[in-house]
């Protein structure tokens, strides 16, 4: 397959995605608004192209233990849900940063908490970025704005993964799992080798074979001493990934008097919000990080500096403006603004909003 | 014979299996799981397959099983043996995965996974090992304990009014479609162990053949949580154990010719 232009949903696009990357298999459940994945990776039966797997399990609980079994055996698994379902996971999830074992793992967030709505939110992020789980561990966190960031974050999220040999997550809302946009679709990698894996993962479970040492895969470590190195060889990676991998974009900062802090999909709204704001001779910029974890936090401390408030807008009631707020340090004014339970803000809010909780004129 | 005739190598009748660690095991003297892992090892051996061997630990007594047999091992979280088993064996089909579970692990926090993987006919074998005892946390209640049996959260005896009953799974497996093997066995006595060696076999054989899923319950002493020796611990289980999970192949669907 060469690289094509298509009109699709972000669900959809991730599917594609994980075909064209060469993924040796999905575990899913369905639930809402995310289940076009598992739907168009069975429909394009990636199984008799690239001999991907693609199984609907029992559970989220299960689909999230089976993704830690093939990742495991070196390859590259991954799972999807939404925010209950991506709740079951955690467990699973605390295994596999526990065991040093790359993997995929997407939610398409939903209005929580309980079983909520299955409208957009953005209320998983400290779950997401905070650790989820039992025990000290970092996800990598991406956050996709567009339908082409999805696609492209299967692939990034892929390649960290195993950089780094932990799981790597794609925050995403409704929105963007939802909505149609052109995609660049990459062009068709092949997949591993059983030799390839064999040779990057020499710490894959595969069967012994012509290995002189055999490999266990394990978190359990009763000795103290020794889980506590473990621990800190965990928290070395994670140093590692805070240095090197940090991504964010920038819009209208260089003379931004005030900063808007969003991600995803209503980085777009804010930037609507931003335009409209300009036009009327308010020098607004905003920075939207990529990577919730690591966070962009040098750089929001430096902006902090130079603008006289900040705004963050999210799906929810003030999660991210804790991170925020820890970058600056004090150094500006920082407010929230959140709409919750699936409502999605319009950019005239935005605007109400810095005008309210920053005293802006405008 | 002299002693020196008998010690010659092509006069061994009995070894330690080469692929079972010279380590103590942390298991108590008198339990069942020393056997049954001896017996994997002399098996996978004997089969030729530990190269392709994939074995799945839970947790319970069994969690420390990669400590004992060296193959590649992958240490699942608590009851997920099967789904973990499920997509080893499915990513890497030339691989011998089995998964190795104790009472509470299988039939309690992974029933559901148990239930199907197996009703998948995933190829992975499935060894069970009932001992009717909680035996990693000290001893409480496990789904098939007996009614009326003592134990650390049931300690006047589980009653049905108030625990519910003791659940036979493996019946429920041999039901599924996606089983070819569903058998219940001992290690109590030379004949038994000898049995029981017989049926894992043919569990592997029968992954490795791709014919669906196989189960082998162990019917197990815990002399430790059941507070017996383990000579009596024996004892009971025969008397006590084996008519609420009797011995035997509950299903056996012979290959196609």
């Amino acid at each position: 397959m060469e690289e094509e232009i298509r009109l699709m949903k972000g669900n959809e696009a991730i599917a594609h995605a994980a075909i064209r990357y060469g993924a040796d298999g999905y575990f899913g459940y369905p639930i809402t608004p995310q289940s076009e994945v598992l739907e168009t990776l069975a429909e394009l039966r990636p199984w008799e192209t690239t001999g991907m797997t693609v199984l609907q399990a029992e559970s989220e609980v299960a689909a999230i233990n089976m993704v830690y079994g093939g990742a495991a055996t070196g390859k590259a698994v991954m799972t999807s849900s939404s925010s209950p379902g991506v709740s079951l996971k955690q467990e699973g999830i605390s295994y596999l940063a526990a065991s040093e074992l790359p993997a995929l793992i997407l939610n398409v967030m939903r209005g929580g908490p309980g079983l909520g709505t299955i409208q957009p939110s953005q209320a998983d992020y400290f779950q997401a970025v905070k650790g989820g789980g039992h025990g000290d561990y970092h996800l990598i966190v991406l956050a996709p704005a567009t339908v082409q960031e999805m696609t492209d974050f299967v692939a990034l999220g892929f390649d960290l993964a195993f950089k780094y040999r932990t799981p790597a997550m794609i925050l995403a809302d409704g929105i963007v799992g939802q909505m149609m946009e052109k995609v660049v679709l990459p062009p068709q990698r092949p997949r591993r080798t059983d030799e390839e894996i064999r040779q990057q993962c020499p710490w894959a479970t595969t069967g012994k074979g012509t290995r002189k040492h055999r490999n266990v895969v394990t978190s359990l470590e009763l000795d103290s001493a020794l889980m506590e190195k473990n621990n800190e060889r965990f928290q070395e990676t994670y140093k590692r990934i805070a240095e090197n991998e940090v991504r964010y974009q920038e819009y209208f900062t260089d003379d931004a008097e005030y900063l808007i802090v969003a991600f995803g999909s209503v980085a777009r709204i804010c930037l609507k919000a931003i335009e409209d704001a300009r036009a009327a001779g308010l020098k607004i910029g905003m920075i939207r990080p990529i990577t919730l974890w690591p966070f962009p936090t040098a750089r929001i401390a430096e902006l902090g500096k130079q603008v006289k408030g900040i705004l963050t807008v999210e799906l929810n009631a003030g999660q991210m403006i804790e991170d925020v707020r820890l970058a600056v340090a004090g150094s500006t004014p920082v407010e929230h603004f959140g709409r919750m339970g699936g409502i999605v803000p319009n950019p005239n809010e935005v605007i109400d909003a810095l005008k309210n909780k920053l005293s802006v004129n405008l | 014979m002299t002693r020196e005739e008998i010690i010659r190598p092509e006069n061994k009748v009995y070894g330690r299996p080469e692929l079972l660690m010279p380590v103590h095991t942390h298991y108590c003297p008198g339990c069942s799981h020393g056997v049954v892992h001896k017996i994997i090892a002399e098996l996978l051996q004997e089969m030729n397959v530990a190269d392709k061997a994939v074995g799945v630990a839970p947790v319970g007594c069994a969690v420390f099983a990669y400590n004992y047999i060296d193959i590649d091992w992958i240490e699942a979280a608590h009851g997920r043996a099967p789904a973990v088993a499920t997509a080893a064996s499915r990513l890497n089909p030339d691989a011998l995965v089995f998964t190795y579970q104790g009472d509470g692990d299988l039939s309690a926090i992974g029933t559901a996974e148990t239930i199907h993987a197996a009703n998948r006919g995933e190829n992975i074998v499935i060894i069970f090992i009932n001992n009717a005892i909680y035996g990693m946390t000290g001893g409480q209640m496990a789904p098939t304990t007996l009614l009326g049996m003592k134990t650390a959260t049931t300690p006047y005896g589980r009653r049905a009014d108030l625990n519910g009953y003791p659940l036979a799974i493996s019946p429920i497996l041999a039901s599924l479609d996606g089983t070819c093997y569903v058998t219940r066995q001992a290690v109590h006595t030379p004949a038994a162990v000898r049995k029981a060696k017989a049926a894992i076999k043919k569990a592997f054989q029968n992954a490795m053949a791709k014919r669906g899923t196989s189960v082998v319950e162990i019917v197990a002493t815990c002399n430790s949580g059941w507070k017996l020796t383990p000579a009596q611990s024996n004892d009971w289980m025969v008397e006590n154990m084996f008519p609420k999970y009797p011995l035997g192949d509950l299903k056996n669907v012979e290959p196609q010719q």
